[in-house]
């Protein structure tokens, strides 16, 4: 066993789950609420010479992808070594 | 000198240095040969992985599709960059941890079951197979427009160079040539892009250019916006507005998760992440993979905006009144002579029109987009050259990452896992150059006899990946309880109900393909998504009526979720 004692190896689990659902959650926000849901209101809104609807289903979202995985790279690598099992 | 010879030369090149990299890195084990001995930089593998996944329909189609149905065209924007969210963060770190080859290994491990196994081994090979068809036709159809030969030659080429460097190099020679052909195909796709964008916004980036106003031959702005100038177009000319699209949002909602987690199932995206040498590098490397591709994808709804409002502009006129074809540009009479542009002079003024209405008088074939922009833009003969090369790194590119998990599939899962469990590592490398050089053949023959329904088979390719590998990834990961009869019921009755759905209106019952008909109004594109819900749901019941799963099974759910222990992948 890598961890110290079971209870830890349950936090880490918990607080990998956590990550990842806030994560998601942001993910799912931006493409399916925002691009897809709510696209025809945001188009009443003007972003450079975008609908900003159109904008975000086109452009935005995908920004926010890149965005989000790096996030996840640095958090979770911070999480490896809080609990000691990190890679040598 | 002139066009031919030019993109005889810059083609001819590229395949030399992808052949040249194949033998300087040619596979000695079966490890290099499936994982490139585990060894590859995460940015490298990053970019590897992005030529892997830019398919030639990625290249050459999707600007084209982008272009023709403005913000519909978003489903697979969205869908096949966000499938890598999933990916990053709910699969590649864990089943780099896992340590070994290929999905099917996974699930078999996981599920403690030949049966699954097998099950695994034939969504892969089938998923491949479907992709790869589409990818010699590229290849074929980059050689007829460009270098003047048949299509078949065209595949014959295609095929003998992706033998050369697949078969020889395995994963390792695969990675490295992969990496070249990012290189040439993000030039080549950038560049007129570029250009296009300067020529009509002032803007170098193309992604600003986007949302700017037009500027005239002089360099003035005209105080017009790109997109409202082409929505202002489009309605006129009978087209739905650019910005808003015509699809229903439970469908466009369907269709882009059906994508995004079909990508995150795709076998031949996942092994790229059992290459890396560690967990951490398998989380990065998903981002950078991203990183790569998003410059193209955010390229792509900008060039279908850009070479939109040129084309029109090109055929209508600026007065929206035609053109005489008298005077057409020669690229609209060298695509002419393709069949993918056809004139048909109805009111007899010798003027071209475009419109979605009776004044209609052209056909346009939308996969000509990408390859038509460096000509409709005026760019000299290098960029065009440029262009044909990039469409073929994309299609090469694609085919050797997907022959790699059809010969890894027969020779491990099959073969090694199954059938011979005691051949030698060296047989096991015959067979699996055997069966890549088996592979190339069948995907040589559906290039040169493309079946009619290629495009209806890649909706399937990501519906079964959405609807039978990718739940049981997940659960495999994420449930310290799924059984082995839960998992494979969920997979055999998600593929049922998705491939029986797709076969219905693709195939059996096509003139029924409407909205009308579909199940909650998602069409067979979106329905994988469908079928991944059908699938968690049965494997959950079947779980929880059957046999609990074997302790040593737990540990090892256990062991791939932190990522100590890792740094060594397993020899077989």
């Amino acid at each position: 066993m890598a961890f110290e004692n079971d209870d830890k190896a349950k936090d880490y689990w918990q607080e990998n789950l956590k990550l990842v659902l806030i994560l998601l959650s942001v993910w799912f926000f931006c493409s399916y609420v925002l691009g897809i849901l709510l696209v025809e209101q945001l188009n009443q809104f003007k972003f450079m010479g975008f609908e900003l609807g159109f904008w975000i289903a086109q452009q935005g979202a995908m920004y926010v992808f890149v965005a989000l995985i790096f996030v996840y790279v640095h958090k979770s690598n911070a999480l490896d070594k809080k609990y000691n099992v990190h890679e040598d | 000198m002139d066009l031919q010879t030019l993109t005889y030369i810059i083609v001819g090149l590229t395949f030399v240095l992808y052949i040249g990299i194949a033998i300087w890195s040619k596979a000695g084990s079966t490890k290099e040969f499936y994982v490139a001995g585990g060894g590859v930089h995460p940015v490298v593998n990053g970019m590897a992985t992005a030529a892997d996944w830019m398919s030639a329909a990625s290249f050459i189609s999707l600007a084209g599709i982008v272009s023709f149905v403005g913000y519909d065209g978003s489903v697979y924007l969205m869908g096949w960059t966000g499938g890598y969210v999933l990916l990053a963060l709910c699969m590649a770190p864990y089943l780099r941890k896992f340590g070994k080859f290929t999905v099917p290994d996974f699930i078999g491990d996981r599920y403690y079951s030949q049966a699954a196994r097998t099950v695994a081994v034939v969504c892969a090979i089938f998923i491949c197979f479907t992709y790869i068809a589409g990818q010699m036709r590229g290849v074929g159809v980059v050689f007829s427009r460009f270098l003047e030969v048949d299509v078949e030659t065209g595949v014959f080429i295609g095929m003998f160079v992706v033998f050369f460097y697949a078969v020889l190099g395995g994963m390792k020679g695969i990675t490295y040539t992969q990496v070249a052909q990012y290189c040439v195909m993000i030039f080549a796709f950038m560049v007129p892009a570029v250009f296009i964008s300067i020529m009509m916004t002032g803007h170098i980036f193309p992604q600003l250019g986007f949302g700017s106003q037009l500027i005239d031959a002089a360099g003035n702005s005209s105080g017009v916006y790109l997109l409202d100038k082409l929505d202002g177009l489009s309605t006129e000319l009978g087209f739905n507005q650019y910005t808003s699209g015509v699809k229903s949002t439970i469908d466009v909602f369907a269709i882009t998760a059906a994508l995004m987690v079909g990508t995150a199932g795709l076998p031949h995206v996942i092994v790229r992440f059992f290459t890396v040498p560690k967990v951490k590098d398998a989380r990065s490397s998903a981002g950078w993979a991203l990183v790569f591709i998003a410059i193209m994808y955010t390229t792509i709804p900008a060039l279908a905006a850009f070479s939109r409002v040129n084309m029109i502009e090109t055929i209508n006129g600026p007065e929206q009144t035609g053109v005489a074809y008298d005077t057409a540009p020669e690229w609209i009479k060298n695509w002419q002579k393709t069949g993918l542009i056809t004139w048909d002079d109805k009111n007899d003024d010798g003027k071209m029109f475009y419109a979605n209405d009776a004044r209609n008088e052209m056909k346009i074939d939308r996969d000509i987009m990408v390859l038509a922009t460096p000509e409709i833009a005026d760019l000299p003969a290098w960029v065009i050259a440029l262009v044909a090369a990039g469409g073929m790194a994309a299609a090469l590119s694609t085919s050797a990452g997907l022959l790699l998990v059809i010969s890894t599939s027969v020779s491990h899962d099959l073969l090694k896992k199954n059938l011979m469990p005691n051949i030698s590592d060296k047989k096991e490398l015959m067979f699996a150059r055997l069966a890549a050089a088996i592979g190339i053949i069948i995907a040589g023959w559906f290039g040169i006899n493309p079946p009619g329904f290629v495009a209806a088979v890649v909706a399937l390719a990501f519906g079964l990946a959405a609807c039978s590998l990718f739940p049981a990834i997940i659960m495999g990961i994420f449930s310290k309880t799924m059984n082995k009869e839960g998992a494979i019921a969920g997979m055999v009755s998600g593929l049922t109900f998705t491939v029986a759905y797709i076969a219905y209106f693709k195939f059996i019952n096509p003139e029924m393909n409407n909205a009308d008909h579909w199940l909650f109004g998602i069409s067979p594109e979106g329905i994988g998504i469908i079928g991944m819900l059908v699938n968690f749901g049965v494997a959950i019941l079947v779980c929880k009526v059957t046999t609990k799963i074997p302790n040593d099974v737990v540990l090892m759910v256990e062991a791939i979720r932190f990522p100590k222990g890792a740094g060594d992948a397993q020899d077989h």
